[in-house]
């Protein structure tokens, strides 16, 4: 025990050789923005100043953010999967031929109103709730919620018990039930756990926008914003005081973090 | 009284047998598992929206079985009913075996059951789950040490105060089962305090049915006497809670009638849900309801080992089905976005889950059943559990002289 | 009578089971001084690097210790220290199968599985982490694409 506490790699902070150099990084941000489009798909230019750049290296999550996400379902086109594919492809869940059983993160549901016919196509993912159901209920605590707001899952203490997918109002969780190959690196996924939408948790510690905001199509008047509500100034945060929006079972008082305008 | 003599049961070729058929389902369910855990759930009927299946039904059958099989010593320590003493100790040898068997199935289930370690040193004390943890072991506990205060003459004089204990404490844990559904706010079939309740209910008469028919069938291997006075007394016992299920199952659902937000899996549930409905109305309400209390009031059937069997095994029939109604129906109907609006996605929204239960599943659930009931046997064989006589005569020589009965 | 004989049966299965531990289970605890012993002893290939990030007797005894604690500090805290990450590891001790790809931990020769199958510890990191750098797509690739592709995964991983 005491051989570890002094040991200088548990520290909390990272050495100064763990984080890459100002002029190394900003030489490369230079060559990127001369790269420009020609660049490998899924990289982008939002990898620089991004939402999360105010938090140092090596600091942990602090509370006074809370991310989320705001979808203006106007913007949303029917038939339209790219945020889907982002994910997907980002995360490294996919379609191996057995649609009740395989993981699903984020899923576009059509919404009709029996009455008049009018529909409504919409993404649906964790809602990563203020008052999560998920990380009440979980027996060991491998369901929490993230210091700035984001609910995960804990891998490593996911005994599988499935009661959070119980709980969830949402159906926002899948279960693993085979064995995997070949996961993406930051992104860890293993048999016989629970998993859901994580905001792209590794994109933000890196202080780039989830894969699904990044790629929801310009053109289509990008109906998927991602930022901090707890900062007045956050574009997010001003455009849900200036126009109305809802929540998915805002009844239930879960306060998702995932907010929906023109619903 | 006359004073009990409890005995070992006695060995010979009928027990082996019977136990080497216990193993060898016991054996079948522990293959099921490493099956289940080695493929991963892909080979049960479970998938992501009928996330709890065959396993937990037999699971939380056979815990909410345990407690209430414990009834019959509190009979006995706790309501003061003499008659009933002798068989307080094979009252606490089931309630153990059951919650055994019961915990085996639902943790050989867990996706990760190599983590038991997990789930036994890191709590979330906000989950209910987690309570019913510490519930489980206590239960395990406080029946051990009840078993010891009646088994050890000199610890006799604790029996009353321990047996107290023991019924609070069943009472409490499933209370703690129920509220695993009850607490449950997002989904429609659940959230709603009657869970409690209901499962204390269920617990009362399944326990007291699985009760009867172990008895019964012991008895009848190891031709120890059993008087048919005592199995009705018990059996009109198991009336009255088979009536409290369906008072319970009644409010349950008159409740969930009453609000316009319930109607639709109300809808399902009692009439359009396929499997569901027929289990409901046929199994649960009917076979497992109606049936067995008429065969223990009508005369003709309530002084027969046969009827009583019959009521017994119905009971347990009905149960299995209500539990399936309850778990596997309560997830099949869709969970609600969008209140009033029609939903459809690639993640099965707004859709009844289908859900096919595999033989793995079914096996793992059987093998629980089997391996609680090995226990049973074993402890019997080992431990002097079973009175020698449980003749009416025996357990009660004031009572009224028997009218003629027709065994 | 029958549990008296459940009694020696479990008394007498001891001596044999300590014989059969200390034959086969126990750790050899003096082979590291003694080269020349004719017990087996593991020899983990060396990594890709010049060193580890800390001697090789601190790492045997501590490096889950380490793993552990960066794990939990990434999980909850969102702290991603490059240095003592399991991708860094992962992609230092990188060892070669015969067709020049990294081995998975599928494979007995893979850098961890040299020592823990040798102590008979599982190994339950890569049930859900990828065993090896994620070099599928950059072996086959014209030299241009190549560093394009080291560009991008630099990018990708941000300040991490």
């Amino acid at each position: 025990m005491t051989a570890t506490r002094n040991n200088p790699f548990l520290r909390d902070k990272p050495a100064p050789d763990d984080v890459p150099e100002r002029g190394r990084r900003d030489v490369l941000r230079a060559l990127a923005a001369g790269v420009g489009l020609a660049l490998a798909p899924g990289v982008t230019l939002y990898a620089f100043g991004g939402p999360a750049e105010a938090r140092a290296p090596g600091d942990p999550v602090s509370s006074k953010v809370r991310w989320g996400l705001l979808i203006d379902v106007n913007k949303c086109a029917d038939g339209c999967t790219r945020c889907v594919t982002a994910c997907s492809t980002e995360n490294g869940w996919s379609d191996t031929g057995h649609p009740l059983t395989d993981a699903q993160w984020i899923r576009k549901v059509k919404v009709t109103d029996p009455k008049t016919g009018a529909s409504r196509s919409l993404p649906v993912m964790c809602q990563h709730c203020a008052e999560p159901p998920c990380v009440d209920v979980c027996p060991t605590g491998a369901s929490f919620k993230r210091a700035d707001g984001i609910v995960l899952v804990d891998k490593h203490i996911c005994i599988g018990c499935r009661y959070c997918m119980m709980a969830c109002p949402y159906n926002a969780r899948s279960f693993i039930h085979e064995s995997l190959k070949d996961q993406k690196p930051y992104a860890p996924r293993g048999k016989g756990t629970v998993e859901s939408c994580t905001l792209c948790v590794h994109r933000i510690d890196a202080g780039r926008i989830p894969a699904c905001v990044e790629a929801c199509p310009a053109e289509g008047g990008g109906a998927l914003a991602f930022g901090d509500l707890n900062d007045p100034a956050a574009e997010i945060s001003q455009r849900i005081a200036k126009y109305a929006s809802a929540q998915i079972r805002a009844d239930l008082g879960t306060d998702p973090g995932v907010r929906y305008q023109n619903l | 009284m006359a004073r009990v003599v409890y005995r070992e049961i006695e060995g010979g070729a009928g027990f082996a047998g019977l136990l080497a058929i216990l193993v060898a389902f016991t054996l079948t369910g522990i293959a099921s598992a490493w099956y289940m855990e080695h493929y991963g759930h892909i080979v049960t009927g479970m998938n992501n929206r009928i996330v709890w299946g065959m396993p937990h039904v037999f699971a939380v059958f056979l815990i909410v079985t345990a407690s209430g099989v414990l009834n019959v010593a509190s009979l006995g320590s706790v309501f003061g009913r003499t008659p009933y003493k002798p068989m307080a100790r094979l009252s606490g040898l089931l309630a153990i075996a059951f919650l055994v068997g019961g915990l085996a199935v639902l943790v050989l289930d867990l996706g990760r059951p190599d983590r038991l370690i997990v789930a036994m040193t890191k709590y979330n004390l906000k989950s209910i789950f987690a309570w019913n943890i510490f519930l489980y072991i206590g239960f395990l506990v406080v029946v051990a040490a009840y078993l010891f205060v009646q088994m050890e003459r000199r610890m006799n004089r604790f029996a009353p105060s321990v047996g107290w204990f023991a019924f609070i404490w069943r009472l409490v844990l499933t209370t703690g089962t129920g509220s695993i559904f009850g607490w449950l706010v997002a989904r429609q079939a659940y959230d709603a305090a009657v869970m409690a309740p209901l499962f204390i209910a269920m617990s009362l008469s399944f326990g007291l049915a699985a009760f009867l028919l172990v008895t019964m069938t012991v008895y009848g291997l190891t031709g120890r006497p059993l008087g048919v006075h005592i199995l009705n007394r018990l059996a009109r016992l198991l009336g009255i809670f088979a009536a409290a299920v369906l008072y319970f199952t009644a409010l349950q659902h008159l409740t969930n009638l009453y609000a316009a937000e319930h109607a639709g899996v109300e809808r399902f549930i009692l009439l359009e849900g396929g499997i569901y409905t027929a289990l409901f109305w046929i199994v649960q309400v009917v076979l497992g309801g109606v049936v067995p209390i008429a065969l223990v009031y009508i005369p003709a059937t309530a002084r027969t080992w046969t009827g009583i069997a019959a009521a017994s095994a119905l009971v347990i029939a009905g149960g299995l089905a209500q539990i399936y109604v309850i778990i596997v129906g309560g997830q099949a109907y869709p969970l609600i976005l969008f209140p009033g609006m029609e939903v459809q996605s690639s993640y099965q929204d707004g859709v009844v889950a289908a859900y096919m239960p595999s033989l793995a599943e079914i096996g793992l659930g059987v093998g629980g059943v089997a391996f609680a009931l090995a226990i049973a046997a074993v402890g019997m064989k080992v431990l002097r559990f079973l009175p020698d006589s449980l003749s009416d005569d025996a357990l009660d020589p004031h009572r009224q002289p028997a009218r003629a009965v027709n065994t | 009578m029958p549990v008296r004989a459940f009694h020696f049966l479990f008394l007498a299965a001891l001596p044999a089971f300590a014989l059969v531990y200390t034959a086969l289970g126990a750790p050899p605890a003096a082979a590291q001084e003694l080269p020349s012993s004719r017990v087996f002893v593991p020899a983990p290939p060396k990594g890709k690097g010049d060193k580890c990030i800390a001697d090789k007797d601190f790492m045997r005894r501590n490096h889950m210790k380490i793993l552990e604690h960066q794990r939990d500090q990434t999980v909850y805290d969102g702290v991603r220290i490059k240095r003592t990450s399991l991708k860094e590891c992962v992609a230092c001790h990188v060892v070669n199968g015969p067709d020049a790809l990294p081995l998975t931990s599928e494979s007995p020769k893979y850098f961890c599985r040299v020592c823990h199958d040798y102590a008979a510890v599982k190994v339950d990191c890569f049930e859900c982490h990828v065993s090896r750098p994620p070099v599928a797509k950059a072996a086959g690739l014209p030299a241009g694409e190549k560093e394009r592709d080291a560009l991008a995964s630099f990018l990708k991983e941000g300040r991490q």
